[in-house]
């Protein structure tokens, strides 16, 4: 197979922004009907690598050749008509338009100057048959769930007559289910002689669907490997470079603390009794003690992030009580929550984190900040020592408290997040999914954070939807299904398996297990969300 | 469809396909899907405001239910029609165009003095259409390449085109150009003694085009894409940055001729009129269940919107007791509801 001609074939690619090398001299191939995964930290250069590919970036120097002649495009209108298509990881698709439409737009049949709408319709009836995705193509897209709108992209993407797909972080918000869905397309469509670039943080899902990969660290390539010739822990040491030690000391630290002063943590923080809403969770119950870490397992939409929201104030719960310290609390704002010092980072660093266009400082000192009230602002020379404190022991980069968030790696966003929450000095943390989308360096500097808070006596709820993470910081673990808590377990050894069956059936027969393989994340909306006809499966 | 007391009923000849076989209730609920669906609801909610505007001045007053009342409406609101058809494309795309008012003045005066000086008006339509259209080009190639807010482009558009009237003359200028006067009096029979004007043919001819675009052409298309994100339109390959500048250009185009039918229904060209219409194309268009925020929204909608605003204004002058300014009040009022409803159907759906 690696006789034949690639495909596409990037050769010394180099791209500069200002002050920054995002790549330097990037060498890059695929090959037909071969699934190419392109694996780095954040900030490796990956998303620039594939914008080169598409058209969104020129390249300052290096060739691009597809096929046999060397192009080069100057937008993502040419790299489509080329055959190179793209999905993001944010499906860039249309909510206000129908399914067929974000399938054959820009490309819709026409009859005498006008759009032949039967023709439209029957041609993405053909694509989304030939993915065997049973959607009615006169549905609006936005009544549809991400995972079907992921496919939805797929399938515009095959009607260009693709030769290569790129798919960007497909995976990061799809459940087990959906992303056997996505690659059993993906395999089809590898048969069909696509040559599909598969981008994602998941080791799993890039050795169980990847031919290739090609490493990238500091906008360097490091080197290119066949999946089944390199064994995990060399490909995280590659994208990495440094030891992986670190992951193992701070497993035996944190079983150390879970094993030893058990009274130590005895006191109660916050205990949570009963609390719900209607719709978005059944009512649980939530103790978490001092210097406790406290693991909140389950599926995307399982009502994990909804028992947060309402322990960190965002949603009210409509019914239970929430007791501090044995005082019965109203945590209605987030503001109250954090008067309480409790803090939510939320999963959605994006649009409910970070101020993109304010600074690293500024974003440090905004919790801080509003809390304190707007009439007593921090003096300048503090909010300085405060960024420059985080900075440091946070190791965000670039170490500069003047730059734009926006201009910094997704690790490094969710770091400079953590230090607003760190500096109003909480006593109860709740992350959401902080881990999401982040490089493994990141990823363990974050976990042995959380470790290190717990020691010194801070209470952390932990969301994630890695178990092994979970299990690697979590003193408890509470597990979530269907909106509902199954399972309260001291993690005394517990094992992925263990965790994985709660996840999927439940603590015992209280409820059919056939529910079990539709815990899919129908969005948590009202109780009769206007669902699409014929939605997947 | 069944007449119940589900205010489905209100919606007959909606654009929903019925396929009259499931059950009543699957219907009904498949209707009332329809009905709070930010795409159809708006409209559908529009039309029926309309029907009871109308019957409910029937009731109260003598000589109203005719088709001549009817028909009124279209021939003291062409010019806003056109207005509200270019303000459509505006919107859908989530921008706006304040400068609308004062280009429709502007037109009136260009037209007005030209004329006085002996063009003739083959010459001074499409002149003034050409000119108006260029103006809009220029307001878009502001957004677009400047990346600047359409409602301060607009803005600027707008107090340059009010100046320029001043700069054509202070005062009102008549106009005596036999083909206008033409215009402007004749009347084309319906039957029964109701008849239109010429502008309403205009109007109407507008609205067909209008409606032909938006659905069944790629650049119509990619009008409701850049509502919806034009972020994903650019990633999807969309002439996204083409089509932004288009529709001032469609804006500026509707403006000019909705300028020249205005001076057909005064004949004359005065710098001071049309002030605030800008406002009430776009109170027309958001009563016609267009989203601010574009990407949902009909040009019949609009349509529907501009009759209901003239319908408001018309009961007024029959209740005759009412001040004109009660006009104003109930659009206002009618507008909130409105703004409220989008916000309610479309934060449903998150």
């Amino acid at each position: 197979m690696t006789d034949t001609a690639p495909v596409v074939e990037m050769r010394g690619i180099s791209i500069e922004f200002p002050g920054v090398k995002a790549l330097d001299g990037v060498d890059f191939r695929m090959f037909a009907g071969e699934v190419h995964s392109l694996m780095g930290e954040n900030g490796a250069g990956k998303s620039t690598l594939i914008k080169a590919l598409t058209g969104v970036y020129g390249i300052d120097g290096g060739t691009i050749v597809l096929g046999s002649e060397e192009v080069s495009f100057s937008g993502p209108a040419q790299a489509q008509a080329a055959g190179i298509s793209t999905v993001y990881q944010e499906v860039n698709l249309l909510p206000n338009l129908s399914v067929a439409e974000n399938i054959m737009l820009g490309r819709e049949p026409r009859r005498f100057g006008s759009i032949d709408w039967r023709a439209t319709r029957r041609r993405a009836a053909e694509l989304l048959a030939g993915l065997n995705l049973e959607i009615d193509p006169t549905s609006l897209l936005g009544d549809h769930s991400l995972a079907v709108q992921q496919l939805v992209a797929i399938a515009r993407a095959m009607d260009i007559n693709a030769r290569v797909l790129i798919l960007d972080e497909p995976t990061s918000s799809l459940d087990a289910d959906e992303v056997a869905e996505l690659f059993r397309v993906i395999r089809s469509l590898k048969e069909q002689g696509v040559a599909i670039l598969f981008v994602s943080h998941f080791l799993d899902q890039v050795y169980e669907i990847a031919d290739r990969l090609t490493v990238l660290r500091n906008g360097r390539l490091v080197g290119e490997y066949r999946t089944e010739e390199i064994l995990r822990i060399d490909l995280v040491q590659k994208m990495i470079g440094k030891e992986l030690a670190s992951l193992d000391d701070l497993e035996k630290r944190s079983r150390a603390v879970v094993e030893g002063d058990e009274d130590a943590r005895a006191a109660r923080f916050l205990d949570a009794e009963g609390i719900g809403r209607k719709g978005k969770v059944q009512p649980v119950d939530l103790p978490i003690a001092e210097g406790e870490v406290v693991g909140l397992a389950g599926l995307l939409g399982s009502g994990r992030t909804e028992v947060a929201r309402l322990i960190g104030g965002i949603d009210r719960p409509d019914s239970g009580s929430i007791e501090l310290r044995g005082d019965g609390v109203k945590l209605r704002t987030p503001r109250q929550a954090i008067a309480h010092r409790i803090a939510y980072s939320s999963e959605n660093r994006r649009d409910e984190g970070i101020v993109g266009d304010l600074s690293v400082r500024d974003n440090i000192v905004l919790a801080l900040q509003a809390d304190r009230g707007w009439f007593r602002p921090i003096p300048k020379k503090r909010q300085e020592e405060l960024a420059q404190s985080y900075i440091q022991a946070l190791n965000i980069r670039p170490a500069d408290p003047n730059a734009l968030v926006r201009n910094l790696s997704g690790g490094n966003q969710q770091k400079v997040l953590l230090a607003r929450w760190l500096a109003i000095a909480p006593r109860l943390l709740i992350l959401d999914e902080p881990t999401r989308g982040i490089d493994i360096g990141a990823k363990a500097e974050i976990q042995k954070l959380v470790v290190n808070l717990a020691e010194n006596g801070m209470s952390v709820l932990f969301i994630s939807a890695e178990l092994e993470e979970v299990l690697r910081l979590s003193h408890r673990v509470a597990v979530m299904r269907d909106r509902r808590m199954v399972a309260d377990l001291v993690n005394d050894g517990l094992g992925v398996e263990e965790l994985m069956a709660l996840i999927a059936e439940g603590s015992g027969d209280e409820d059919n297990p056939g529910e079990a393989a539709s815990a899919s994340p129908t969005p948590p909306a009202g109780p009769a969300p206007a669902d699409p006809e014929g939605a997947l499966r | 469809m069944t007449a119940t007391l589900e205010p489905t009923s209100v919606a007959p000849g909606g654009p929903d396909r019925q396929d009259g076989k499931p059950a009543v209730a699957a219907r009904l609920r498949s209707a009332l899907r329809v009905l709070i669906s930010p795409k159809y609801g708006p409209v559908l909610i529009t039309l029926a405001l309309f029907v009871l505007l109308f019957i409910v001045g029937g009731v109260r007053y003598t000589n109203f239910f005719s088709a001549q009342v009817l028909l009124n409406l279209f021939v003291d609101n062409a010019y806003l029609i056109v207005l509200a058809v270019g303000m459509t494309f505006v919107i859908l795309t989530g921008g706006i165009d304040l400068s609308v008012g004062a280009v429709v003045a502007l037109s009136g005066m260009i037209a007005a003095s030209l004329l006085q000086a002996g063009w003739g008006p083959e010459v001074v339509i499409p002149l003034i259409l050409v000119l108006t259209s260029v103006l809009g080009l220029l307001v878009g190639l502001m957004i677009h390449v400047f990346d600047v807010q359409p409602f301060i482009a607009t803005l600027a558009a707008m107090f340059l085109a009010r100046g320029l009237c001043y700069v054509i003359s202070q005062s009102s200028i008549s106009i005596t150009d036999p083909t206008f006067v033409q215009l402007a009096v004749t009347r084309i029979p319906l039957g029964g003694g109701a008849s239109i004007t010429p502008s309403v043919i205009i109007a109407v001819v507008v609205v067909a085009i209008a409606v032909w675009v938006l659905h069944r052409t790629r650049f119509g298309r990619t009008v409701y894409a850049l509502g919806g994100s034009e972020q994903s339109g650019m990633l999807m390959g969309l002439p996204v940055a083409r089509t932004k500048v288009l529709v001032y250009v469609v804006s500026g185009f509707c403006s000019g001729l909705a300028g020249v039918l205005f001076t057909f229904y005064t004949l004359s060209g005065y710098p001071l009129t049309a002030i605030g219409t800008e406002l009430d194309a776009i109170a027309a268009v958001v009563i016609g269940g267009t989203l601010l925020t574009g990407g949902y929204g009909f040009v019949l909608g609009s349509v529907l919107g501009v009759l209901v605003l003239g319908l408001i204004q018309t009961i007024i002058s029959f209740e005759g007791t009412l001040s004109s300014w009660w006009t104003k009040i109930f659009i206002g009022a009618l507008l909130l509801v409105f703004i409220i409803l989008q916000r309610v159907l479309t934060t449903r759906r998150r």
